[in-house]
């Protein structure tokens, strides 16, 4: 099994890495860009086959380090 | 008892601090490695600069996950003064000894120059050789200084005057264009409700010897090796 983990920043944190990816966009000339927010993806190969463990080890995961829950959000999709 | 400076791989401000520590405590620091599970009896904890773990997922996020951490963490529930200097002050609120988090400067560049603070609280364990409201000038180097916190854990930071240094222009006026990161409140260091853990973005050690180029941080370690050893 994998599990896929989006991390996100939470709204209202601002991101200035991402405000410089939308004027880097904007300066090649893609147009119509209304916000860009910068993010992490992991994906974490796990032994087993119980979907609801492996849900519930990597939210434990994603509270004691892969996140900072202070200032990001994150999302956990269990794939086979 | 000697005050001890913890050591990750990748801290490069260890040694500069033992110096700054030697001399204020006339003993040299116990220096102990990130792998090590006990601490030795210590009046002291200081978590120096650097970049820990080569600031891999977020900086101080893997060292504050270490297990000599476990052990600073406990030491800090009983008391013991523990100080964080740059890395050390991302390695505290990743470790959530103090509120908050560091995050990428909000001009994206590594900010390395002097800057002047404004010293809000002196009357900490850690700053009773400044006056209130002093300006002192001490370098900062980072990449992630840039102070966030929720506007509730703000709010609790202000009202419970646990602000001990804003960056602030030569006059003391804590201003947008002094604020070297995006911190909000202008915030270079904060001390927890107890005011036994200080962690602060600026490196007193950098400028604790004249050797150095000047001493505005050697008030920090003169003043807490006198408190400590009252």
């Amino acid at each position: 099994m994998k599990a896929r983990i989006h991390i996100t920043l939470k709204n209202g944190v601002l991101d200035p890495q991402g405000k410089a990816i939308q004027h880097a966009l904007a300066g090649l000339g893609f147009d119509g860009i209304e916000d860009v927010r910068q993010g992490k993806f992991i994906e974490v190969a796990l032994a087993g086959d119980d979907r609801a463990a492996a849900q519930r080890s990597v939210t434990e995961m994603c509270e004691k380090l892969l996140a900072n829950t202070v200032i990001e959000n994150y999302d956990i999709e269990i794939a086979d | 008892m000697p005050a001890t400076v913890i050591v990750f791989p990748g801290s490069n401000c260890d040694r500069d601090v033992a110096v700054a520590l030697e001399s204020a405590f006339s003993r040299p620091p116990a220096m102990v490695w990130h792998r090590d599970s006990a601490l030795p009896p210590s009046d002291l904890i200081v978590i120096p600069g650097g970049f820990s773990y080569g600031d891999y997922l977020r900086s101080g996020a893997m060292a504050a996950n270490s297990p000599i951490m476990a052990e600073v963490v406990r030491a800090a529930e009983r008391g013991v003064p523990v100080l964080g200097i740059c890395n050390g002050f991302q390695i505290l609120t990743e470790a959530q000894l103090l509120p908050g988090v560091l995050m990428r400067n909000a001009g994206l560049k590594f900010v390395c120059r002097d800057i002047e603070l404004r010293v809000d609280r002196a009357d900490t364990l850690f700053t009773g050789g400044y006056r209130r409201g002093q300006v002192i000038r001490i370098p900062v180097a980072h990449h992630d200084g840039n102070y966030f916190a929720a506007d509730d854990t703000l709010k609790r930071l202000r009202d419970n005057s646990q602000i001990v240094f804003r960056y602030c222009d030569r006059d003391g006026n804590v201003s947008a264009e002094a604020n070297p990161n995006g911190s909000r409140d202008n915030i270079a260091g904060i001390v927890n409700e107890r005011g036994n853990v200080l962690g602060m973005m600026p490196h007193p050690e950098r400028l604790a010897d004249m050797a150095l180029g000047g001493i505005d941080g050697s008030p920090m370690f003169t003043a807490l090796a006198g408190a400590l050893a009252a």
